[in-house]
């Protein structure tokens, strides 16, 4: 379970939200809305535990995230704006060292279906320098197929997809939800996730 | 734990081979800025092999700062090191696998190639040791102290003057004794106790380096 409470965020000199908080438990999915500059990617750098709240706390399975980082990390599957790849690295290679960095074993034919999943068949062994941008978002968006860790937190992930693509990511993501997983997600075009409980948490 | 620091050595050799161009352009400054001496100077032999050691630790320290702004950026730039920082092991760890395979793709290639370049200035067998010896033994501190710099100017517009204003002093100890051990070689006093304390700053900069960018890193995170 991920509890948030009575969290502030200050950027500058600007106070972006004061006393929020929320509680997301298996199968559940948070939808963070607001408009631009409202503080989603904030938010979402403090649950990941990369930006410390100014005030609040932040609590996985009912211990505060800052003492046990570790544990927490190990937990937790981010996906941000940026995509995460290496150019010089074949997406195939790319998967492997994400899944080895992340402290998970994935075996070699596990990460090809991933690939070919997400449509990059017969591309495996390419420089993802050669890719375009929602192939290089498709590689790393495999990472996803993939993941079992219980906590997903995913920065715009439908950013650059193309309506099939977005289709198919609301799948991946409550076949996540179905298995007890959790999901946070900021997003600006609503898309139906069709399996687990879906809430709203509007900032700003 | 270990697990960690080779995954992350593994994976930026296993770049750093893809980006060959960048390995083979510090070496060549390194080669270069080194053979210009000798011309420069004329055959002077009992100068130049006065100048040796200087001018060769000189250049390594150089060569060594040109690959230091690249060793965060990048991962920085797409992402990698947030998912770095986000591996369920210490930062510090991560760091030291960096910091490790840096070394391994500038430090050793310079200190291979050192005996070479001392052929130029007249240095002998002993000397030419000793020079390997001593670049092997100091250049981990260089990649370790040059990690700190290169962490703390992470995103800095005009980073990279920044970053040697910053870490070239930090180095002077490491010059003085590395340039010290041949010299006290070639005047015949023996370069051991030198070799020493290059190993003990080398293990000292290893061993809390590594940490001391992490805190950086987090900061530059945020």
């Amino acid at each position: 379970m991920l509890e948030a409470e009575n969290l502030e965020c200050v950027r500058g000199e600007r106070r972006l939200f004061a006393g929020l908080g929320f509680t997301l438990s298996a199968g559940e999915l948070l939808y963070l809305q607001g408009r631009n500059g409202a503080g989603k990617t904030s938010l979402l750098r403090m649950l990941i535990g990369l930006l410390p709240p100014e005030d609040g706390e932040i609590r996985w399975q009912g211990r505060p995230i800052r003492s046990q980082k570790d544990d927490y990390h190990g937990a937790l599957c981010y996906l941000g704006h940026l995509n995460a790849i290496k150019e010089e690295l074949t997406p195939l290679e790319n998967l492997l060292a994400a899944a080895r960095l992340g402290g998970t074993t994935l075996p070699e034919d596990d990460a090809i279906d991933a690939l070919e999943q997400v449509g990059l068949a017969g591309r495996e062994d390419l420089a993802c320098k050669y890719l375009s941008q929602g192939q290089k978002r498709r590689v790393a968006l495999a990472r996803l197929v993939v993941d079992r860790r219980p906590l997903w937190i995913l920065d715009e992930p439908f950013v650059a997809l193309d309506v099939l693509a977005v289709d198919w990511l609301a799948g991946i993501i409550s076949g996540h939800l179905q298995r007890g997983g959790m999901a946070v997600m900021t997003t600006h075009q609503p898309v139906a996730i069709p399996a687990g409980r879906v809430r709203e948490l509007r900032i700003g | 734990m270990l697990d960690i620091v080779f995954s992350v050595i593994a994976r930026d050799l296993k770049l750093a081979m893809r980006r060959q161009a960048d390995i083979v352009s510090a070496l060549f400054f390194f080669v270069i800025v080194v053979s210009l001496f000798p011309l420069g100077i004329g055959p002077e032999v009992d100068l130049l092999r006065q100048l040796a050691p200087g001018v060769l630790w000189v250049a390594a320290l150089l060569a060594t700062m040109l690959s230091l702004p690249r060793l965060f950026a990048d991962d920085h730039r797409d992402g990698t090191l947030e998912q770095l920082a986000l591996s369920p092991h210490p930062l510090g760890l991560v760091v030291t696998g960096k910091v490790i395979a840096h070394w391994l793709v500038s430090g050793l290639p310079l200190a291979l190639i050192a005996p070479v370049l001392g052929i130029q200035f007249d240095l002998a067998g002993d000397a030419l040791l000793v020079l390997t010896g001593a670049i092997l033994l100091g250049t981990p501190a260089l990649s370790g102290i040059g990690a700190i710099g290169a962490a703390l100017t992470l995103g800095l517009r005009g980073g990279g003057v920044l970053l040697s204003l910053l870490v070239l002093p930090l180095y002077i100890p490491v010059l003085i004794f590395g340039a010290g051990a041949v010299d006290a070689t070639v005047s015949g006093l023996g370069g051991e106790g030198h070799l020493s304390l290059l190993a003990a700053m080398t293990i000292a900069a290893i061993g809390f380096a590594p940490w001391a960018s992490a805190a950086a890193l987090k900061i530059a995170l945020e």
